[in-house]
């Protein structure tokens, strides 16, 4: 381990002095992007080995040393689903909670919410679809019917001056319903930032997502939800997810959802990689001269420990580019 | 291997209903674009596990059947430098040549361009850099020197009625120097494309490049040589291969090099991934409504 961490620097050091960073006047992208660190609820969650909460502590306190701002850090869903997640109380308790960091937590129904409140939860969020079938098979009830869960948590959550932030599923393509129409998710978005979510999520849940997809979805979402309002979640399941990232940021999207190591699999597709990496995704950011406020070092120690204690090799290429096997 | 190739039509099946393609008017993004393969020479060149030779013309004949229309099969270069190109005449004489489809040989030099030939070579590559000490390190003379090699090359190549693509390595990034002025890309693309390369592809050799990058690079390179003319060639070493040719599209590039399975590494930087993966291109061309075959 000692060793890994001195070779880190060294390469690190040749990475600094061999990137260079785009003079182009790139007018259409934003200065600063806000990452959004899914990967202690997003990625651990479809990861197929348990870890203990000890290291899930641990990973989010390295996370929060390596400059994210905002951190995913459990889910407040019965252990009976979510085996991973049913530390989610210890979890929230253990966590440094450092000044200028957020920590929000899903809360799938009114129950996990108040939960997630006698834990400390400053923040949490709620999980839409574009799709009805998804919707049904994931949480067994129609789109009309979630809203009208979702409605009782931000009653409740605006009561307890609590943010909430909106996810969107299947945004690009749903494993039931095939391709989903932009206006649908125009209309589920639109619907749960007038129900009171600061910020929606648009998740592409399977990866199919390309980029022309991408910008047609967009372009139907912003007709209804200022742009400011909005994120994407892209999955890498076929190796789009960073191109993709890249067409929502030339449309105007500024915040962007990753997960350290590319943590997480994708329960429709066997052996199919997780989400994007949050390592890949810095480097480009820095590469585009955009501020994140990242420190990409200690990013890539939250992942090497990550890793290890999943015993998994890491899904980022940035990752395996600066670490010796 | 039955039971396998039973499961792929299923999920293939499963794709096409899943996945729309895109109606926005993307109007700058080519209706069609040309992928030169690099698979059996670029990639296989850089894995550490040697192949035998049936299997290199078995995996050849494979992307022939798969609709690529440029196929990069071999390299004529020493075998004491590159022991898997060691076979490169066997494999050129015993892959199928179908109609359509072309089958570059890379010649570093005027004896391996003759020994193309002779194994039956209609076109080849030849490979400069963008980088005064990587062209020293590499092929041991300066960028000047390589342009008089390569002159050797192309007139032989033009008499004998023989197609040249060229490489300019290092474009977004050198192990060496560090940062790449989009100014000596230019130079050496216009340089070889003057002196008779009919495309000439740009290398982001080491992967290092990001999208903002490409585009800079691009730029000063198309105020020299015409679009239509040029190739990208991705390396996925920090992931971001596909976002760069995204960005190479949007400027109006329409001819991209990857590697059947991402094949290949980075001979500097242990344990980092290889080419661009001609599956995962394609499925974004498709997804983009963009032509391939």
């Amino acid at each position: 381990m000692a060793a890994m961490t001195k070779a880190l620097p060294r390469r690190l050091v040749g990475l600094a002095s061999l990137r260079a960073v785009s003079t182009s006047s790139m007018d259409t992208l934003p200065k600063q992007v806000k990452i959004v660190e899914v990967g202690p609820r997003d990625g651990l969650q479809n990861e197929k080995n348990i870890v203990s909460t000890p290291v899930k502590i641990k990973l989010i306190d390295m996370l929060s040393e390596a400059g994210l701002s905002v951190i995913e850090a459990t889910s407040f869903v019965s252990p009976k689903w979510v085996p991973q997640m049913a530390d989610h109380a210890e979890v929230l308790k253990g966590i440094q909670k450092f000044p200028g960091i957020t920590y929000p937590v899903l809360t799938p129904n009114l129950k996990g919410f108040e939960a997630a409140v006698a834990a400390g939860a400053k923040e949490v969020s709620i999980f839409g679809a574009a799709s009805e079938l998804f919707t049904k098979k994931n949480i067994n009830c129609s789109i009309e019917e979630s809203f009208q869960r979702f409605d009782a948590i931000l009653k409740a959550a605006q009561s307890a001056n609590i943010s909430v932030r909106g996810y969107v599923s299947c945004v690009l393509g749903c494993p039931y319903e095939g391709k989903i129409s932009p206006a649908k998710v125009a209309e589920v978005t639109k619907k749960l930032y007038s129900m009171g979510c600061y910020e929606i999520s648009l998740g592409d849940t399977i990866g199919v997502g390309t980029p022309g997809i991408m910008k047609d979805m967009l372009s139907a979402v912003m007709q209804e939800v200022p742009p400011a309002a909005l994120a994407v979640h892209c999955h890498d399941t076929y190796g789009q997810a960073l191109a993709n990232t890249l067409m929502a940021l030339q449309m105007g999207v500024s915040v962007v959802d990753s997960s350290v190591a590319g943590l997480g699999g994708c329960p429709y597709a066997q052996g199919a990689s997780g989400n994007l990496a949050t390592e890949d995704l810095v480097y480009m950011l820095e590469g585009l001269g955009i501020h994140t406020g990242v420190n990409l070092q200690k990013l890539l120690e939250a992942g090497n420990f990550i890793c290890q204690a999943l015993n998994r090799k890491t899904s980022s290429k940035v990752a395996q580019a600066t670490c010796k096997l």
